[in-house]
């Protein structure tokens, strides 16, 4: 039983009323106590890491442990795939609230986006861990509305107007998603996603749960922007400051999205063939359009955020693949490998998106721009953020040996194991299309230079910045690590069983 | 089951506002109907046919119970509904500072 399960949404939750409250009468309060608060969520996350592995607990709110079988009070689990979103989720918010320290100078009332900082962090904490339907939704609420206020942060045009497209879509997601729980509670009478695959076995109602998943898939679809419902990402992430960027595009997509999805997918519903057809063209979808919508961008923000969209389509492909040959009921071990190349690559994508929307950010702080044509010339000038950008461009495009090339791998290999080969051949047409659109960034952003132009005098970011940039690609190179056997085991492992084997998830929540 | 084809149409309502709306705080009123057809449904989802409120009393006979925990539920789901909405009017009044208008026609700054 790990004793730090409360804490993950505890200590955010109050930094973020002390902040408000002790940072409007002391001057650079909430600056400092937000840095401390989330290292100490970061290392937590990563002791979680190391002591879970296969040993997961749950914790039950309030002492209320489940009688007869039958849970009775709310329950936070933390197993293998909840432990590798907190270590997502709280390490790169760690390095976004530090190259904030520099970067958020320019804005006005910087209280309240350190405080809204950690409500964002306190509610992605919570939707990971929360082990019942009711409680996912009131945490997602938090995060999102926070997100909802972090972009329209700048409170100019742009970013109002991004804002309130986000804030319709979002509210009308969060409806789908309660009409969802709404209709599973009538039918089950429980909401504890354990309990209910229990009863979904006893009385079997195929249409009804069809409809069900199609309005699920609907709500966490519009939040996690695949590709029909993706309208609201290119303008809201563009539009936030660049450390949000990086959270929203790294993480928040992820933890308030995709993990749901794939946990209810695979640990709440019988796992049914047509569901997961649905879910892998939906993935190959967005992952062919978001990149060809990329491609012709000039902005560099929108340019990432499309190929956001695009390398969710990777994960989203990926677990489908998984389900579908979970569901045929043949071939387990290629089944397991397609979801854990998908969530390798959910992990992987978090390092070197944020990394590269922070690059972004750099590149806005010193020029105040963020049109591709204005640029030019800046490898020079700006040697750390050349050199980052440029690991993480190949990272994202999948060159060896940077970690996106191995997800890459382990994504086409199990396509072509299980059969897919048009799945598999999309997946490489769609890596080589990245490539050229970083090159494009690459060159444009940092070694053409305009002739004829007088050299305009730019420095490097200050030390934050460039700190955290340097980390996240370091952390780059580490990640690939994760594909080999051993360290795989460790952490990769434990996620994908859990996920693939249900009655492990139902034994842990509600006992035998 | 009429009260529930009703909460439906209710719905689809609140859906044909947000889509063919033109003006900002249009939008947000048909969220609201939206957000409150789903406070419905869970009601409706709590109720029983001659119910009375889930107060257990063991010396007297056995009644049949409403179920209360839809009630909680709602109740969680109102408060956030306000947190929303408070959001979405705060972005519209600084959208009308900016643009000088309500009209959803005229705010598109951004795409591609």
């Amino acid at each position: 039983m790990n004793p730090l399960i409360p804490l993950f949404v505890a200590i955010p939750l109050t930094g973020a009323f002390i902040d408000m409250i002790l940072g409007s009468f002391i001057k650079g309060f909430s600056r400092c106590f937000t840095q401390v608060i989330i290292l100490a969520l970061a290392s937590m996350s990563i002791y979680s890491a190391a002591t879970t592995g296969t040993n997961p607990s749950v914790y039950y709110v309030g002492g209320w442990e489940p009688v007869n079988g039958i849970p009775v009070g709310i329950c936070m689990v933390m197993d293998g795939f909840t432990v590798l979103m907190l270590c997502i989720i709280n390490i790169v918010g760690f390095l976004s609230a530090f190259y904030s320290l520099s970067y958020i100078k320019r804005f006005t009332s910087e209280n309240f986006y350190y405080a809204l900082f950690c409500l964002m962090t306190a509610g992605m904490n919570g939707v990971v861990l929360g082990g019942d339907l009711f409680n996912i939704f009131v945490f997602l609420e938090i995060s999102v509305i926070s997100a909802y206020a972090l972009v329209a942060f700048g409170v100019e045009k742009n970013e109002l107007e991004a804002s309130f497209k986000y804030q319709v879509l979002g509210s009308l997601a969060s409806f789908f998603i309660l009409a969802g729980i709404a209709l599973i509670y009538w039918k089950t009478k429980t909401l504890n996603i354990a309990d209910i695959r229990e009863m979904l076995k006893a009385g079997h109602d195929r249409p009804f749960y069809i409809f069900v998943e199609l309005l699920i898939l609907c709500g966490f679809g519009l939040k996690a922007a695949i590709i029909p419902f993706h309208a609201w990402l290119p303008d809201a992430h563009s539009s936030a400051p660049s450390p949000i960027s990086a959270m929203l595009s790294g993480v928040l997509i992820k933890a308030a999205g995709i993990y749901v999805m794939i946990r209810l997918f695979f640990n709440l519903f019988e796992i049914n063939e047509s569901i997961a057809v649905l879910i892998t063209t939906l993935g190959a979808l967005s992952m062919v359009i978001g990149v060809f919508l990329a491609i012709g961008q000039w902005d560099i923000k929108r340019l990432l955020a499309y190929h956001s969209i695009s390398q969710m389509g990777y994960v989203v492909l990926s677990v489908g693949m998984g389900m579908i040959l979970i569901s045929r009921g043949l071939k387990h071990e290629i089944a397991m490998l397609a979801v854990a190349g998908g969530l390798y690559h959910l992990v992987n994508h978090a390092a070197f998106k944020g990394l590269l929307f922070l690059n972004a950010g750099a590149i806005e702080y010193t020029l105040g721009t963020r049109d591709l044509k204005e640029m030019g010339g800046l490898r020079k000038s700006m040697p750390a953020t050349s050199a980052t950008s440029f690991i993480a461009s190949m990272s994202i495009s999948g060159i060896p040996p940077f970690n996106g090339f191995f997800s890459k791998l382990i994504i086409i290999i199990a396509a072509v194991m299980a059969g897919f080969y048009f799945l598999a051949f999309l997946a490489i047409l769609v890596s080589i299309i990245t490539l050229a659109s970083f090159l494009k960034f690459q060159r444009y952003a940092f070694f053409n230079r305009k002739e004829g132009k007088e050299e305009r005098v730019v420095k490097e970011v200050p030390f934050p910045m460039v700190f955290s940039m340097v980390v996240m690609s370091l952390l780059c190179l580490i990640l690939s690590l994760l594909a080999f056997p051993g360290i795989r085991d460790a952490i990769l492992t434990p996620a994908t069983d859990i996920l693939t084997d249900p009655v492990k998830y139902k034994d842990l929540v509600i006992g035998l | 089951m009429t009260a529930y084809i009703l909460c439906f149409i209710l719905f689809l309502a609140g859906l044909y506002g947000v889509i063919t709306r033109r003006n900002l705080i249009k939008i947000a009123i048909s969220l609201s109907v939206m957000e409150f057809s789903m406070f419905l449904l869970f009601a409706l989802i709590g109720y029983t046919d001659g119910g009375v409120a889930p107060i257990v009393d063991p010396t007297g006979p056995a009644k049949v119970y409403v179920d209360p925990l839809p009630q909680a539920l709602v109740l969680t789901a109102i408060v956030i509904g306000l947190a929303t909405t408070a959001m979405l009017m705060a972005t519209i009044i600084r959208l009308y500072r900016k643009y000088g208008t309500f009209d959803i026609r005229e705010i598109k700054n951004l795409k591609g």
